[in-house]
């Protein structure tokens, strides 16, 4: 297992995403020994993980099951541990491709935070690329370098504790893009450009207040930015079930025939005849409506 | 500074590349051929001065469409007037503010006027002008700018890029495919470097580009296609260099059939001659004898063209008298060296087609990627086997009932966990001082995905119901 690359079987190290059903998912570091409990009864990690393959359906104590995947840095995003804020896949998609990511782009980041954004940025630069992401509370960049580990993309990512605003991300004129993801992005504009190759490259600012977009449009244009455009992406979800609606009954009616009338009932109506069975989607009673405005400019050749 | 020489090498604009022009919101892919002419937003422009330039040059537009590189790009500060109304209570729409004529403007433009000045005299002989407020006098400006701008900007083509282009362009050709879509669909699939994706698309090509800028080289693409060949316009405009290719396979989707029940003779070039060899006859001369005739049959081809153009033949026999001879027996040196070629590239053919089968005959690819105008429930069903359990996969389609079908088929039959049927909904916005709202116009629908992953599908126990706990989740979370 690696978040850069598939493996089939599960072996002791490795880190599991438990699938529980409804998109509820945990993740499990597979250790010779260890348990898990899961609200359908215990996992054994020796007898029912390692050596099974990825994909496959565990049965638990209590006789309920779960299926096991394998690592991607999307169940990562809906399984890891919050230590802040995190990007979801929706934005993190828009981001990967706007900032043109690909295998063997260098990418500079701020703030690692929890993470979730720096795995699908080294999945998509992997095996060429590199990742340099700067995280200014301590015990965040420790506990995220760990996890690179875990995850074995160590060798792809470097972790600096350092102020962006104050430091900047620690190296000059190497990075393709930069993703600012901070309080105050238009302090770290001039750092940006400074890590950028000097051929150009992109750029991309999370806000989640219009104020520090505006902000943030300003100081890319004072710099030399061009292309500054902000937008805004929201997923929809759809629940695909049935529905069943009734029709009323208008009483008799004279002017048909009533073998007409008998035809036009919907063969699905049996039980009910008053009613219409269709297949559909239905929103969800409440969905993210914001989650921050994403702006992008292109920095260009100095 | 020898070394300044080496690292523009790789941005500077070569013969032949793959370009993307852009103005404004415009842009237009196409390749650099010396002394072709293109034409890009109502203009016509010849290539030839951009090459050896750098990637990324904003060019002007000179006459006879050359095109020059502008020198500076702080022109802005030609149009300052500092004067301005408060409000339109006094603008008044008498349709005659403007001096100027039509054809003052267009002795300007004969003249070589920059489009600078001729904005400059726009607004000189506006006499509403200096009463519009400050925020209408700006816009004014933008406005003029944008009809009377000749710049044109050489970019690198890129997944974003080619994306906003045809989206821009031609959407009907990606099934209105949207960009923030193609880029759900590059994340939901876990696409990226050394993996074995499958793709079936009938986008000209961008979703195959995409996936393939994605994994850099590395790993393996099979399209899956329709008809008689895989469509890759889109791929081209990427401009990818040649060793993408060796990763790129294609595997004729009307074989998907013979190849899952493992009756697939890769020897054979088409369904039909499927038919002829039948499946026990699979030796190296069953497969020769194929070859042959197909040769032979491409050797007829040729000579019923040429007897069309018999006469001027004949002509050049009177002509040459004695020539005839030989060229009768040029002739016949020419069909052979066809033969022999139609032998080569259907032996290639043959090896691409084996290839691809045997990537995919271990049923154990790593992604699966599907945006068509076909519908997408069987094409799913049908090349869903080919992934390895616990895989992703991520349907395209223009509507969603389609994909409601798809969602309902894969629930009945099992073997796919996390199923997400969404769209995406794309806001642009305006970000000025005073000024800032999100952008008049959005796009109504980029089309809807679904996305999941596999699992395996236990055949030792039965399809049995669900364990009492789950079951009771499930009510629980419906409910």
């Amino acid at each position: 297992m690696s978040f850069i690359e598939y493996s089939n079987l599960i072996q002791d190290g490795d880190v599991a995403i438990v699938h529980l059903g409804h998109n509820s998912v945990t993740a499990v570091k597979v250790q010779h020994g260890a348990q898990t409990q899961t609200r359908f009864g215990v996992i054994r990690h020796s007898t029912d993980l390692i050596g099974q393959r990825y994909g496959c359906k565990v049965t638990c104590s209590k006789g309920g099951w779960v299926h096991v995947l394998h690592p991607t840095p999307e169940l990562w995003t809906v399984a890891l541990p919050h230590r802040t804020q995190i990007l979801y896949t929706t934005d993190i998609a828009m981001v990967t491709m706007m900032l043109e990511l690909k295998p063997g782009s260098v990418v500079c980041e701020s703030g690692t935070g929890s993470g979730s954004l720096s795995h699908a940025i080294l999945r998509t630069i992997a095996p060429t690329g590199h990742l340099h992401t700067v995280e200014f509370h301590q015990q965040r960049a420790e506990k995220v370098v760990e996890e690179f580990k875990e995850h074995r993309v160590d060798h792809l990512v470097t972790v600096r504790n350092q102020d962006v605003c104050k430091d900047g991300f620690g190296v000059t004129g190497v990075a393709d893009a930069v993703f600012l993801d901070i309080p105050s992005p238009w302090e770290a504009v001039g750092h940006a450009k400074a890590a950028m190759k000097k051929h150009g490259g992109r750029l991309c600012s999370f806000s989640p207040c219009i104020e520090q977009v505006q902000r943030t449009c300003q100081a890319l244009t004072e710099r030399g930015f061009e292309e500054v455009r902000t937008l805004e992406v929201l997923l929809r979800v759809h629940n695909v079930r049935p529905v069943t609606l009734q029709l009323p009954d208008f009483g008799p009616d004279s002017s048909s025939s009533s073998s007409q009338a008998t035809e036009e009932a919907p063969p699905s109506a049996a039980p009910n005849p008053a009613s219409l069975k269709i297949k559909t989607t239905t929103p969800p009673r409440e969905m993210p409506g914001h989650t921050g405005y994403l702006t992008f400019a292109t920095k260009p050749r100095t | 500074m020898a070394q300044n020489e080496d690292d523009d090498y790789e941005y500077r604009i070569k013969e032949g590349d793959h370009i993307v022009l852009k103005r404004g919101d415009v842009y237009k892919a196409v390749q650099i051929q010396r002394k072709k002419k293109v034409i890009f937003e109502k203009q016509w422009i010849l290539l030839d001065n951009v090459v050896g330039h750098l990637y990324s040059t904003t060019f002007e537009i000179a006459s006879g469409g050359t095109l020059q590189p502008k020198e500076d790009k702080e022109t802005e500060s030609s149009t300052d007037v500092k004067v301005a109304g408060t409000d339109n209570r006094n603008i008044v729409d008498d349709g005659k503010s403007q001096k100027l004529t039509r054809d003052d403007i267009e002795t300007m433009k004969e003249q070589g006027l920059k489009n600078e000045e001729i904005i400059q005299q726009l607004i000189d002989n506006s006499s509403t002008f200096n009463n519009k407020t400050e925020y209408a006098q700006d816009k004014y400006i933008k406005k003029k700018k944008k009809k009377y701008e000749n710049t044109v900007t050489v970019l690198k083509p890129t997944c974003r890029i080619i994306a906003m282009m045809y989206h821009g362009r031609e959407p009907g050709k990606i099934c209105h495919l949207r960009y923030d879509t193609l880029a759900q669909m590059l994340t939901l699939g876990n696409i990226h470097a050394g993996s074995k994706v499958l793709v079936f698309e009938t986008c000209a090509g961008l979703v195959l580009g995409a996936v393939m800028e994605r994994m850099g080289g590395y790993g393996s693409v099979i399209q899956m296609y329709p008809g008689g060949g895989p469509v890759r316009a889109g791929v081209e405009c990427f401009g990818f260099p040649a060793h993408f290719h060796d990763m790129l396979h294609e595997f004729p989707i009307c074989h998907v059939n013979a190849l899952l029940a493992g009756t697939l003779d890769t020897g054979a070039k088409d369904p039909t001659a499927v038919r002829w060899l039948g499946t026990t006859e699979t030796s190296i001369i069953a497969e020769e004898k194929h070859l042959n005739a197909a040769a032979e049959q491409e050797q007829i081809q040729p000579e019923a063209e040429r007897q069309e153009g018999s006469p001027a033949d004949e002509r050049m026999e009177t002509n040459t008298g004695g020539d005839a001879g030989q060229d009768r027996e040029k002739l016949e040196r020419e069909k052979r060296q066809e033969a022999k070629e139609r032998k080569v590239k259907l032996e290639e053919k043959r090896r691409k087609l084996a290839a691809a089968a045997a990537l995919l005959e271990g049923r154990n690819a790593d992604g699966l990627v599907i945006a068509s105008q076909f519908h997408p429930c069987s094409v799913l069903l049908g090349l869903i086997k080919f992934l390895s359990p616990s895989r992703p996969f991520v349907v395209f389609s223009q509507f969603k009932e389609t994909l409601i079908e798809c969602y309902t088929k894969l629930k009945e039959q099992g073997g796919t966990v996390n199923l997400m049927l969404t769209d995406t909904w794309l806001r642009h916005y305006q970000v000025l001082p005073d000024r800032t709202h999100p952008l008049l116009l959005m796009s109504g629908g980029g089309g809807y995905l679904l996305s999941g992953m596999t699992v395996a599908t236990d055949h030792s126990e039965p399809p049995a119901e669900e364990p009492a706990p789950k079951r009771q989740k499930v009510k629980d979370s419906e409910g």
